[in-house]
């Protein structure tokens, strides 16, 4: 079993990585970009028999720092 | 009086924060790898050094705060060791959750190396006991992640109890109402972003450091 997690900043954090994003996209001449937030995307490969529990709690304990950011989990086949 | 470094993969102040804690102390601290689960019975001081532990992967100082050390770090600072995490561990301590918030990418992007003014807001702890409150000290700052974020319910609590220790006097790295240290609940660990360790002798330049470690060694023979 394969999963995505998505992890990404809260509303309110300050993204200056997106800032710097959105300011290089207006100097390629992209004028209508409104915001840019930047978060990652970490593949996991997993036993099939992981339980959704467990994906949840490495989510919790280590691959998002629940004060800043928050995760989405999408298990793929 | 025993205390210990912390040295991660990746640590780069550690040697300089082992030099001040022998300069306050009169011994030379354990230098304790990550992958160690015990810290030396009794330890009294623990030092959490700067540096780029584990190379920032996924978040600065996340993967050393999950590291074998830590948790006895953790357990030293429940029995009421001192601990003192400076630049990257500050950050360790965040991501431990022994210091509340977080350290955010620098507003203004930019990694910002320079000295920097800092306000003591409370000289009242183990960490600041030899400054004044209100004084103006000067430490140097090294980092791209030192904006320090915690919601404003988390910031009401940290002023209202003290525990704001450190604040920037100028405009630093975009920090939360110019945090630049701040304590735990109960006093006995401190996070901050500058590094008293790099000004401690006169051969530095200044030595506003130097009474941090002096401080922190006399309360610690006071509660002897």
């Amino acid at each position: 079993m394969k999963a995505r997690i998505f992890v990404t900043l809260k509303g309110g954090v300050l993204d200056p990585q997106g800032k710097a994003i959105h300011h290089a996209l207006d100097g390629l001449g992209f004028s209508g970009v409104n915001d840019v937030r930047a978060g990652k995307l970490i593949e996991l490969d997993l036993a099939d028999d992981t339980s959704d529990e467990d994906l949840d709690a490495m989510c919790r304990k280590l691959l998002a720092n629940t004060v800043i950011e928050n995760y989405r989990i999408e298990k793929v086949g | 009086m025993k205390s210990a470094v912390i040295v991660f993969p990746g640590s780069n102040c550690d040697r300089d924060l082992a030099v001040a804690f022998e300069a306050a102390t009169g011994a030379k601290p354990a230098m304790i790898w990550h992958r160690d689960t015990e810290l030396p019975a009794d330890i009294d001081l623990i030092g959490v050094p700067g540096g780029f532990s584990y190379g920032d992967y996924l978040r600065s100082g996340a993967m050393a705060a999950r590291s074998p050390v830590m948790q006895a770090v953790a357990q030293a600072a429940e029995r009421g060791a001192f601990v003192l995490g400076i630049c990257n561990g500050f950050q360790v301590l965040t991501e431990t959750g022994l210091l509340p918030g977080a350290l955010l990418r620098n507003a203004g992007g930019h990694f910002v190396c320079r000295d920097v003014a800092l306000t003591v807001e409370n000289a009242q702890s183990a960490f600041t006991s030899r400054y004044d409150a209100g004084e103006t000290i000067s430490f140097p700052v090294a980092h791209h992640d030192g904006n320090y974020f915690a919601d404003a319910a988390t910031l009401d609590r940290l002023e209202g109890e003290g525990r704001v220790a450190l604040r920037y006097a100028e405009g630093v790295n975009g920090s939360a109402r110019n945090i630049a240290g701040i304590l735990n609940e109960a006093g006995n660990v401190m996070g901050l972003m500058p590094h008293p360790e790099r000004v401690i002798e006169p051969a530095h330049g200044a030595t506003d450091g130097k009474r941090l470690f002096d401080g922190l060694v006399e309360g610690l023979m006071a509660r002897a």
